[in-house]
């Protein structure tokens, strides 16, 4: 290192002494001090400390593979490692919710804040896609935040809901279907008793002609299931048709649709896919967004 | 080969007489050999060394009493809790504000010690120069003094040396180690923390943290010492930017001290009636100095004002029986005064120290104000996003709000909540049985807490409405509220 600048031109600058590099550019010349001792060894250090890490961790790309380093260590498995700690931290907390009744966990503020942030998560991961992210629904998907509920809104019956689903396949589940009328009924018959559902909820005036036609073919026909009152039945899944709450749709279009072609919405049974305590904290969760009985 | 090679290196051509101070920095260190000294400034220096050390290692054990669901360390950085305990003082991390206002207190109080006194920081109370300075004393009480230890340098090893080397560095790593175990205190509860880490039931973290700190304190005050400052620090940068004529700089009287020379040849002068300096070319204050500075050759940016040549100076001034003080703080304004010869002036009440002083009374002032009138509950409302309003099927109107509840006092306190800005609105709380236009919810010591809050009204609203809404906490013992501002929203 000493010797570097001898071989050139070994020119020593007037005002400080000091040897230079022998390189000009334009009368300027560098001079050639030496770095600080301590400088160049915290520069083998780090040379040394690199050639450990490509030892030790990943580091090289091979061909179709890497260098994986004598520690073995690689992310994926930090990431297991990592959500089994997590794992085994929550494991009491996790305890309690899986012994806790529904209505136990809602008594509690503390199980009850637990139960809503796994919920919160589970229901991202799984439900959201289809209900929306707060539960908020789309057309043929409810929404979970009101009060109207096809299967029934109690935290027993949400649960059920949620492990068995509708229409699932599942034998536990919930079966009932919209039968379509379209080959039962003629097309004015099926206008008709659109007008009257619409009517329930004020969409139609009362007094309308049609909708005096439509009730008698509700009656024949509709309110086996949906009830001569038309406020539906929870045992069958039948929609409540007079508070204004559609799943579908409450214009003429759609529901005449609806009834010319059927409907048969499908949700999955959660039980096959979710441990039982994060079904309890979605039901919780559900249970709280506001419209739970 | 290597004859030519030496040569030009040993003579460079037209070179002048080149003094190694001046090219500093790019070049090896210098072993510097500090000599032990005595005077005003060194006890200063041992007293503040005390008692800042004091502070450090200590400060950790000291109890203080919260009650019983809060720690009872006076000091405490609680991470897993997120709280920063001092005294009587307890900040939230949303607080952290606070924390950036002692900073910039700390600055300004830095800046003010400049204006008055130069680089007092540097030379007394630097962390940097506190525990060199102790790391110095152990290495006299191990090696010896300057001569003892230059003299053990250039001897071959034996066994003596070997082991008085050994038992220093092992003092050193001993004093480095405390140092990084003591830093560890400041996050844990102390007395449990010292027993699991002595029975290695502590945390990962606190033995790497340890280690680390033990390496930097081994490093930076063992080995680097006057580097730190040179080499990394900005503080001198800065501080030679800020400072003033009237700021105090460690000075050598350049017209009482020279002509410098013996003892004998400046008697022989005076005794011929030429003039003679008082400096007799002793070299104690380069001997004594920590950064191996020659004080005689002017400021310099390596002089940390520690004042030890001062001491050395003034010992010196007293066996030969002339006045002290041909090294003495002095300002550079004193300088030009006295080769006016004009009687020196102290000025501390100047612009510029009023100003840092009025910056540090406002700031500070106003830090404790808001401190003394910090509220102890507190109130944030999220609205849903998604549904943004619900329509129920009697066809009121629902919006639903997060609401996060805080209480800062150290004991369990209830909270009737309230909301108010919508016509016909009922308020229920998820999770409580109720209806009711207000609720009570109770909050543990120093907790916030979480809920969900569904405000539902029947009346009509405008379509696309809205609303600005207002929720309430009021402390059922106090009255005393806290709000928080959010919208309704109607279809
Ligand atoms: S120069 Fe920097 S490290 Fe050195 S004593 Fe001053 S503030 Fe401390
Ligand atoms: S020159 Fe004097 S004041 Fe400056 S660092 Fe050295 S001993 Fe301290």
């Amino acid at each position: 290192m000493s010797t570097a600048h001898e071989s050139h031109d070994a020119h020593v600058d007037a005002a400080s002494g000091t040897a230079t590099t022998g390189h000009e550019w334009d009368g300027i010349r560098e001079l050639n001090n030496p770095l600080p001792r301590w400088w160049l060894w915290t520069f083998y250090a780090c040379i040394f400390w690199a050639v450990c890490y490509w030892i030790a961790f990943p580091a090289w790309p091979l061909v179709s593979n890497y260098t994986t380093g004598v520690l073995g260590w690689n992310s994926r498995a930090a990431v297991q490692g990592q959500l089994a700690d997590l794992r085994a931290l929550r494991a009491t907390t996790s305890e309690r919710l899986a012994t806790a009744s529904l209505q136990e966990i809602e008594k509690s503020p503390e199980l009850l804040a637990l139960a809503r942030a796994e919920g919160r998560v589970a229901f991202a991961d799984n439900c959201a896609p289809c209900h929306g992210a707060g539960g908020g629904g789309a057309k043929g998907f409810p929404n979970l935040n009101d009060d109207d509920w096809l299967w029934g809104g109690t935290l027993a019956q949400i649960q059920e809901t949620l492990t068995h689903g509708i229409r699932s396949g599942d034998d536990l589940g919930h079966q009932g279907n919209m039968t379509p009328f379209g080959a039962v009924l003629s097309k004015a018959e099926i206008s008709d008793a659109a007008d009257f559902v619409r009517s329930l909820s004020g969409l139609v005036p009362a007094d309308t002609p049609s909708v005096q036609k439509g009730a008698a073919v509700f009656k024949a026909n509709c309110a086996v299931c949906h009830g001569e009152d038309a406020k539906g039945n929870q045992e069958l899944g039948s929609k409540n048709l007079t508070d204004g709450i559609w799943l579908y749709g409450g214009d003429k279009a759609t529901i005449v649709q609806t009834i010319t072609n059927g409907r048969g919405g499908v949700m999955p049974a959660w039980g096959e896919r979710l441990s039982p305590t994060t079904i309890k904290a979605l039901t919780v969760y559900v249970h709280t967004l506001g419209g739970g009985q | 080969m290597t004859a030519p090679a030496a040569k030009t290196h040993a003579t460079p051509p037209a070179a002048p007489d080149i003094d190694a101070d001046d090219v500093p920095l790019y070049a090896a260190r210098r072993a510097i050999y500090p000599q032990s000294v005595h005077g005003t400034f060194r006890r200063i220096k041992w007293i503040v060394l005390i008692v800042t050390l004091g502070i450090y290692y200590f400060l950790p054990f000291v109890r203080w009493d919260r009650g019983p669901d809060a720690p009872n360390q006076a000091v405490l950085i609680d991470f897993p809790a997120r709280r920063f305990y001092f005294f009587f003082i307890e900040i939230w991390p949303q607080e952290f504000y606070y924390v950036a206002g002692l900073l910039i207190l700390a600055a300004l109080i830095l800046f003010l010690m400049n204006a008055v006194a130069g680089r007092v920081w540097c030379g007394y109370l630097c962390p940097q120069t506190v525990w060199t300075d102790l790391f110095m004393a152990v290495e006299r009480l191990i090696e010896g003094d300057r001569r003892e230890r230059i003299a053990a340098d250039n001897a071959p090893w034996t066994i003596d040396k070997i082991s008085h080397k050994t038992l220093k560095h092992t003092l050193w790593l001993l004093i480095a180690w405390w140092t990084g175990g003591a830093w560890v205190l400041y996050f844990d509860d102390a007395p449990t923390l010292v027993r699991e880490l002595a029975t290695f039931q502590a945390s990962a973290t606190a033995y790497i943290s340890i280690a680390v700190l033990t390496f930097t304190t081994y490093v930076l005050a063992g080995h680097m010492r006057e580097q730190v400052c040179t080499y990394m620090c900005p503080w001198p940068r800065i501080q030679a930017a800020l400072t003033d004529e009237y700021a105090l700089n460690v000075t050598y009287l350049l017209d009482r001290g020279e002509p410098r020379g013996s003892l004998k040849k400046v008697a022989q002068l005076r005794a011929e009636g030429k003039p003679a300096g008082d400096c007799i070319d002793c070299n104690q204050c380069v001997n004594v100095c920590p950064t191996g500075v020659d004080i005689r050759k002017g400021l310099q940016l390596d002089c940390i004002q520690c004042g030890l040549c001062i001491d050395a100076c003034d010992n010196v001034m007293d066996k030969i029986h002339r006045p002290r003080g041909l090294i003495r703080y002095e300002s550079e304004a004193n300088l030009e005064a006295r080769a006016r010869g004009e009687a020196p002036v102290r000025r501390i009440v100047r612009m510029r120290t009023i100003l840092y002083a009025a910056l540090i009374c406002g700031i500070g002032g106003l830090m404790l104000a808001t401190l003394v009138n910090r509220s102890s509950e507190g109130l944030a409302a999220i609205h849903d996003r998604n549904p943004v309003f619900v329509r129920l099927s009697d066809g009121s109107l629902r919006n639903a709000y997060t609401l996060r509840l805080i209480n800062k006092k150290l004991y369990d306190r209830s909270f009737s909540v309230s909301v108010s800005g919508v016509p016909g609105a009922t308020l229920s709380v998820v999770g409580t049985d109720s209806g009711s236009e207000s609720d009570v919810l109770t909050i543990g010591p120093d907790q916030t807490r979480e809920v969900r809050v569904l405000v539902t009204t029947r009346d009509k609203l405008d379509a696309g409405a809205s609303l600005p809404v207002t929720f309430e906490i009021r402390d059922t013992a106090t009255g005393v509220a806290a709000r928080a501002n959010d919208h309704f929203i109607a279809p």
